[in-house]
């Protein structure tokens, strides 16, 4: 794996290894040394044009607990706010010796850029760019929920894709990454994914996906899937008027107790954060045993660490796509 | 039950150099010498280098058991060495396998490292690395099936099946039932075979 840059092009067999990887790397995070040698030596730039906390954090930790040196690069209060271009920034990441690049950035698309350019020969991870991917976010819920439905089978998770496993993505799909990555990911991992939105929250094309789309929560929770994923409303991607009102949104989409109650009791509910909590989670939800939401924190660490180590690892000429 | 002609039917060069019978009784042997060597087996942890360390560290917890009456499950834990490796950025990308430690941990124990071949000694190396960050064991010691030669570091086995002088151009090959199906050790040209030897 020379990039991740989305799920769209990601196969299955390359995704199972992603969590496979991470899986073991997960092992690590438990232990009293909390550091493997493998990525001595290396240096991993995160490159965030964009306000993030549990990501950079999250990219952060795995690079280090992998032993490489770790360069924390944020448009503010840089040079970017002096107006450097991405190609000057990546040229310069390239000078410095950067091995691979994380990148956060407000464009989509800004991550398959950097990756098809000659600007800059280091391994790129997407780390959320626009309203395009977020595959690192998608990972990590896969990992999550695969280890979910392993637990309650009695199986090893290793090997094991999301077969028939049912997830109702809910909220704000237009402005969601996160969704799209997870739509394509767990459709090739063999899940069977829900879109719950206001119309006017989902995109142009939906019906193109491979997912299904409802429009009453209610209904798709009667359906009882196995795990519920809130999404954030993205007040800061919303210039226009998306619905009527806070209270409105919060009563038809939001996840409160009554409908707590409607889960089957296996049922887990994730958020990949920060949570609104009031709007489109509701205090019970967010607190309640079936929330997997800081599982999901400590799974990214895992995910990320499997997948810096795999586009950092193994001889060029050795490498596929 | 191997050593038929079927053998002869082999891809040219391939050679059979322990059947097994033969594997069977070195590890026999093995797990008698360790008895000896840890004054009965008592706080000890026999942790096998994947994928075939792990199937040979089994075999010998089960042998152990017969000996000592320790149950296999309380001694024996597999050790992945894959990140700890010294080549990850000159071969194919390896993918970690689990590393399980038995519940007793580590600390303090008489800690066996089980592997199938002995050769350049680099997995050792990377073994010992592995073990230092899971703990601090009172003795490290090494069981192979194979001794190959060809050392690169000053690392040495205790505990050998079969001293196996060899050619560098030659693989050595590990087949176990647990996962080729057979067990036995195959010596062929390098050329025709990826082989497990490294």
């Amino acid at each position: 794996m020379r990039h991740l840059l989305d799920t769209v092009h990601l196969s299955r067999e390359d995704a199972i290894r992603i969590l496979d990887v991470a899986e073991t790397m997960s092992d690590v995070s438990g232990r009293e040394v909390k550091k493997l040698p493998a990525l001595r030596g290396r240096t991993v730039v995160n490159l965030f044009f964009e306000d993030s906390t549990r990501t950079r954090i999250s990219f952060e930790a795995a690079a280090k607990r992998l032993s490489a040196d770790v360069i924390n690069f944020s448009a503010k209060g840089s040079s970017v706010s002096k107006g450097e271009s991405l190609k000057d920034t990546a040229q310069t990441l390239q000078a410095i010796g950067a091995d691979a690049v994380v990148i956060r950035h407000p464009a989509s698309g800004a991550a398959q850029r950097l990756a098809r350019t000659d600007w800059i020969d280091a391994a790129i991870v997407n780390a959320g760019d626009g309203t395009h991917a977020h595959p690192t976010q998608a990972l990590l819920d896969a990992l999550t929920l695969r280890r979910e439905l392993a637990a309650r089978a009695g199986v090893d998770p290793t090997g094991r894709g999301l077969d028939g496993a049912r997830v109702v993505i809910v909220g704000d799909v237009l402005h969601s990454r996160v969704a799209r990555s997870d739509v394509w990911l767990m459709h090739t991992l063999g899940a069977r994914v829900t879109l719950v939105a206001p119309p006017t929250l989902l995109p142009v094309g939906v019906e193109t996906w491979p997912c299904d789309v409802e429009y009453n929560l209610d209904a798709a929770l009667a359906t009882g899937p196995d795990a519920v994923m809130m999404l954030r409303v993205q007040a800061e991607r919303m210039h226009g008027a998306f619905f009527p009102s806070v209270a409105e949104y919060s009563r038809r989409w939001g996840l409160n107790e009554h409908r707590l109650g409607l889960l089957t009791p296996e049922a887990i509910i994730m958020h990949p954060g920060p949570m609104n909590r009031g709007l489109e989670i509701s205090a019970a939800a967010a607190d309640s045993p079936r929330s997997r939401v800081l599982a999901q924190v400590a799974n990214g660490v895992a995910v990320r660490m499997a997948v810096l180590y795999l586009v950092l690892s193994g001889a060029p000429s050795t490498e596929g796509a | 039950m191997s050593n038929t002609p079927a053998d002869a039917a082999q891809p040219s060069a391939a050679r059979e150099v322990l059947t097994a019978a033969e594997i069977d009784r070195a590890l026999t042997r093995i797990a008698h010498e360790i008895v000896e060597t840890t004054k009965g087996g008592q706080d000890l942890v026999l942790l096998g280098i994947p994928s075939r360390g792990v199937h040979l560290a089994a075999r010998l917890a089960e042998k152990l058991e017969a000996i000592t009456g320790r149950p296999a499950a309380e001694i024996l834990g597999s050790l992945d060495v894959t990140l700890y490796r010294d080549d990850l950025r000159h071969s194919a990308t390896r993918t970690p396998a689990p590393t399980l430690v038995p519940p007793a941990g580590v600390d303090a124990m008489t800690v066996v490292l089980v592997d199938d071949v002995l050769y350049s000694g680099r997995t050792i190396r990377a073994a010992l690395d592995a073990l230092n960050d899971l703990g601090r064991p009172g003795i490290v010691r090494l069981a192979v099936l194979v001794d190959r030669g060809h050392r690169e570091l000053p690392i040495r086995a205790d505990h050998v099946g079969k001293n196996l002088p060899t050619s560098k151009n030659e693989s050595v090959r590990v087949e176990l039932t647990e996962s080729d199906g057979a067990d036995r050790v195959l010596i062929t040209d390098r050329a025709e075979t990826k082989g497990s030897a490294l």
